[in-house]
């Protein structure tokens, strides 16, 4: 294509599909080995605790995946009679898995898209939160309404006050240069403290529990399969934002200034782009997209909040954000590995007696391993190769 | 007379690159060898080599004949070798005492620190080899040209006697860089051998004894310095003709397109840097702004370019008062910037090449529809400007961070220079570029001016300056010195300017 006379770079000519590809195959090869990792590693931890680790994890896969033999029998029997509860009954495992991922993956791009910036998104645990409360009081406060109109009402709700509260962290850095990790765990707090006060007092349901009311069935995330199965539309609204979030930061000059500005401030500067507005629009946009995963998780799922609502999806999708490399395609990935881990985690205490918390211990594992590649390379002696390496998050000081 | 200093067919292969190929040096004692080569040559990797930062594929090093293992900085000390970095490895906040001793601390009963003895030992140097440096002054309060003499006391206080002087005199004025070859000077008459590493072919036939000249990880030709010329060494270091001269007609300067009046500016640590700088740029010529690194040259550029906000003064761009200096204010109304860290500012290099080469201009037509990037068209300017400015890449897709330097400063120029302007300034154009490089980037700038637009070229290299500017200015603690006529300008007479004396005085001796 070009002269390449310099020693620095292979003569060879290579097509932007190839390059692509190379750098796709890159971008999967250390996450995918620190997952198989860290389940091999978790699995010497299995067998120190006195269990059999291939029986766990068979344990770990029918709780998440389904036994494929129940698949097939409840097909069977759905052809030959019409009778679908076998068949419900046998995808009932995946798509609880399905519906734990859900969250995950609005939190986890809540989280790569702050990384995105260079910006450290902490918060995500309280927005979540906030989101949640937002969703919730839209859902059970206004009356009278078509679905087509409460829904959307709910979700944006949701989306809203998770937006507002990523911001202020975010207008807190702009104006004052307040770091955002200590602003967002603050946020936290203050969400945590504010959802104790709400659910005790101006939120709370009749009754003694500190819950809030059940949001009305107009508000409710439209399920797919009858109950059990929670399965629900929250998770293809995941996939469309996921798939929103990717346009966003790839293809318009909005993301492509995000990009700049977490690459490489200075540069950005040069440019002309105003950093501290990306670091407001980005951390409501973070905000907003952890609000979305309290509001799917009770929209969808519970329909109303209690106290200690959250399973810490916000501070795992840290971990999935990581996991998928700030992607969203990654994320995606991620959130769904998270998703089908905690999904068999039940079955595989109940059906192996190894402690739920195994779970935790893979998942940090492979924390650790995503968090410094170099174990990696040097247990499969990869050779670490230049490529994009994106700023997750700049120290203190900046 | 023997040789003090033997490598032997040293090959070091990187991970798609050949370094350094089978490549022989032979240092004799109490003698300057001059190693020559562009960037990239491999003369940094086989200086690494020597000093134990890389092992080489390949290869032998002997010292005093013996062959020796270098595996860390610590053996080749103990072999007697000892480097002075491009970069100086030295503390600001402490003295020179502390500085020299840090890593070998003597101590006085064992735990407590002997520096008497440390700073009497560095007297004796100084003495010795006439470096004149105080023990207890700090590094912070220390001209560059005396930190530089620091690295050179930490490299004899360790006893060396081969010294490897990485690029000695990019950091130093013309006053220094003679008081830096007395000192080498006497360091050889008192049996010092040196290893001389530059691009500068003139400093090559100033000092060296022996010329050895790299191209490519290969050793070119070894050439005696009383037959070699400028030209002779160029065509070795790049492998073709190279014009060492900017080729330019005289210029034909018109009306005032920048105007600086009465302009200050603090740095980030909020010291003045500039105090009341004025001048003016014609369409149509190039003004150069000489001075050592750190005068306020860097804050004014970036002043100019809105990167720091102006204290007092005024900018005026064809006539027009900038009032709001923000860089996107000041870019669209026609100025161009070549950075002077292109890889702070010019460049994101984790971005691929189509991406950098519309950093400025991502969200206007062509290369976005309201909010949406056109892809197609962002990779076909890509493909043109590539093509149009012979950066040399694989393809458009590769990221920036994989180029030369030489090609990133090529994709910065093609940039700046593909959207309509009026001024371009241009800082430090071609540092760190190889020759073939600076060639090309000066001609380009020439180019530039002589399609109208006013150029301001700021450079601590004062050939560059010299062969690039109709009118210079000199810059020396934020102010601007004096305003001379290139024809008539001598480089004596610069680089007195330039360390602060004023211009009447010049004039008079």
């Amino acid at each position: 294509m070009k002269k390449t006379d310099t020693p620095s770079q292979p003569p060879e000519t290579r097509t932007a599909r190839e390059n692509q590809r190379d750098s796709i195959w890159q971008a999967l090869l250390v996450p995918v080995l620190a997952v198989v990792t860290g389940l091999l590693l978790g699995g010497v931890v299995i067998l120190a605790s006195g269990a059999n680790p291939l029986e766990a994890y068979g344990a770990l896969f029918t709780g998440s995946f389904g036994k494929p033999a129940n698949l097939i029998a409840g097909l069977g029997i759905l052809f030959s009679t019409g009778e679908n509860a076998a068949l419900i009954k046998a995808i009932y495992p995946f798509t609880e898995s399905l519906v734990i991922a859900t969250p995950y993956i609005f939190a986890g791009l809540s989280v790569a898209i702050g990384f995105r910036c260079g910006l450290f998104n902490i918060g995500a645990e309280g927005q979540f939160f906030i989101g949640a409360l937002c969703s919730a009081f839209v859902g059970y406060s206004l009356k009278g309404l078509p679905m087509i109109v409460h829904l959307p009402l709910a979700i944006m709700g949701g989306a809203l006050g998770g937006a507002l509260w990523g911001m202020i962290p975010g207008y807190l850095k702009a104006r004052f240069g307040a770091h955002e990790v200590v602003n967002t765990i603050m946020m936290n707090w203050i969400a945590f403290r504010l959802s104790d006060w709400l659910l005790s007092g101006p939120m709370k349901a009749s009754g003694f529990r500190p819950v809030t009311p059940n949001v009305l069935a107009t508000a409710e995330l439209p399920r797919f399969f009858s109950a059990p199965l929670r399965f629900n539309l929250g998770f293809f609204i995941a996939l469309l934002a996921a798939y929103l979030v990717y346009w966003f930061l790839f293809k318009t000059t909005l993301g492509f200034e995000i990009r700049a500005v977490g690459a490489n401030p200075d540069a950005a500067k040069y440019a002309g782009m105003n950093i501290i507005r990306n670091f407001v629009l980005v951390m409501a946009l973070a905000g907003a997209l952890a609000g979305l995963a309290g509001t799917a998780q009770v929209l969808g799922v519970d329909h109303w909040v209690g106290q200690g609502f959250s399973a810490g999806y916000g501070f795992d999708a840290i971990a999935i954000a990581l996991l998928g490399k700030s992607h969203p395609a990654g994320v995606v990935m991620a959130a769904l590995l998270f998703g089908f881990l905690r999904g068999g985690a039940t079955n595989m205490q109940s059906m192996a007696g190894i402690p739920i918390d195994i779970i935790s211990i893979i998942q940090g594992l492979v924390i650790v391993f995503i968090a410094a590649p170099g174990i990696i390379r040097w247990i499969y002696r990869i050779r670490a190769i230049k490529t994009e390496t994106t700023v997750l998050t700049r120290g203190w000081g900046s | 007379m023997t040789n003090v200093l033997e490598l032997k067919g040293i090959t070091k292969r990187f991970p798609g690159v050949l370094a350094n190929d089978k490549i022989d040096i032979t240092l004799r004692e109490g003698k300057i060898l001059a190693l020559l080569g562009e960037n990239g040559a491999g003369k940094t990797t086989l200086m690494n080599i020597l000093y134990g930062l890389y092992k080489p594929d390949e290869g032998s090093i002997s010292v005093r004949g013996q062959e020796v293992d270098i595996h860390s900085p610590n053996d080749a000390i103990l072999q007697g070798i000892g480097m002075v970095h491009q970069h100086f490895m030295l503390v600001p906040v402490m003295t020179v005492t502390e500085n020299v001793m840090l890593g070998i601390e003597p101590t006085k009963n064992g735990i407590f620190l002997d520096k008497e003895k440390v700073a009497n030992r560095i007297r004796e140097i100084s003495d010795q080899y006439g470096l004149e440096v105080d023990p207890n002054a700090y590094i912070k309060d220390l001209p560059v040209g005396i930190q530089q003499r620091v690295e050179i006391i930490k490299v004899l206080y360790r006893q060396a006697n081969i010294l490897i002087l990485d690029e000695p005199t990019a950091v130093l004025t013309p006053q220094e860089v003679e008081g830096l070859f007395k000192i080498i000077d006497t360091l050889i008459k008192s049996g010092k051998s040196i290893i001389f590493i530059t691009h500068k072919l003139k400093e090559v036939l100033a000092v060296a004894d022996d010329i050895t000249v790299l191209r490519l990880g290969k050793v070119v030709g070894s050439i005696d310095p009383k037959e070699a010329t400028s030209k002779k060494l160029a065509v070795m270091m790049v492998g073709r003709d190279v014009n060492l001269v900017v080729d330019k007609k005289p210029a034909s300067p018109a009306e005032p397109v920048l105007v600086v009046e009465n302009l200050y500016v603090r740095d980030e640590r909020q010291n003045l840097t500039v105090q009341g700088v004025s001048f003016d740029v014609r369409k149509g010529e190039v003004l150069g702004i000489a001075g050592v690194q750190g005068n306020g040259q860097t804050e004014l550029v970036y002043a100019l370019t809105g990167l720091l906000p102006l204290e007092e003064g005024t900018i005026r761009l064809l006539n027009e008062p900038i009032l709001r200096t923000t860089p996107r204010n000041i870019l669209e109304r026609g100025v161009a910037h070549i950075p002077e860290d292109r890889q702070r500012h010019g460049l994101i290099l984790s971005f691929p090449i189509h991406d950098n080469l519309m950093l400025c201009t991502y969200y206007k037509k062509p290369f976005a529809n309201g909010v949406s990037l056109q892809e197609k068209i962002i990779y076909s300017n890509a493909e043109d400007l590539v093509e149009q400015f012979d950066v040399r890449t694989p393809n458009i897709y590769v990221n920036a961070g994989t180029l030369s330097g030489g090609n990133q400063q090529k994709v910065i120029v093609a940039r700046e220079f593909s959207r309509p302007i009026e001024v371009l300034i241009a800082s430090q154009p071609t540092r760190g570029l190889d020759v073939g490089s600076i060639e090309y980037i000066h001609k380009q700038i020439i180019k530039k001016r002589d399609e109208g637009t006013g150029v301001l070229v700021v450079s601590s290299e004062l050939d560059e300056i010299l062969s690039l500017s109709d009118r210079i200015a000199v810059m020396y603690k934020g102010q601007i010195m004096g305003i001379l006529e290139a024809k008539t300008a001598t480089k004596e007479q610069l680089g007195l300017l330039m360390a602060g004396v004023h211009l009447a005085e010049t004039t008079q001796s």
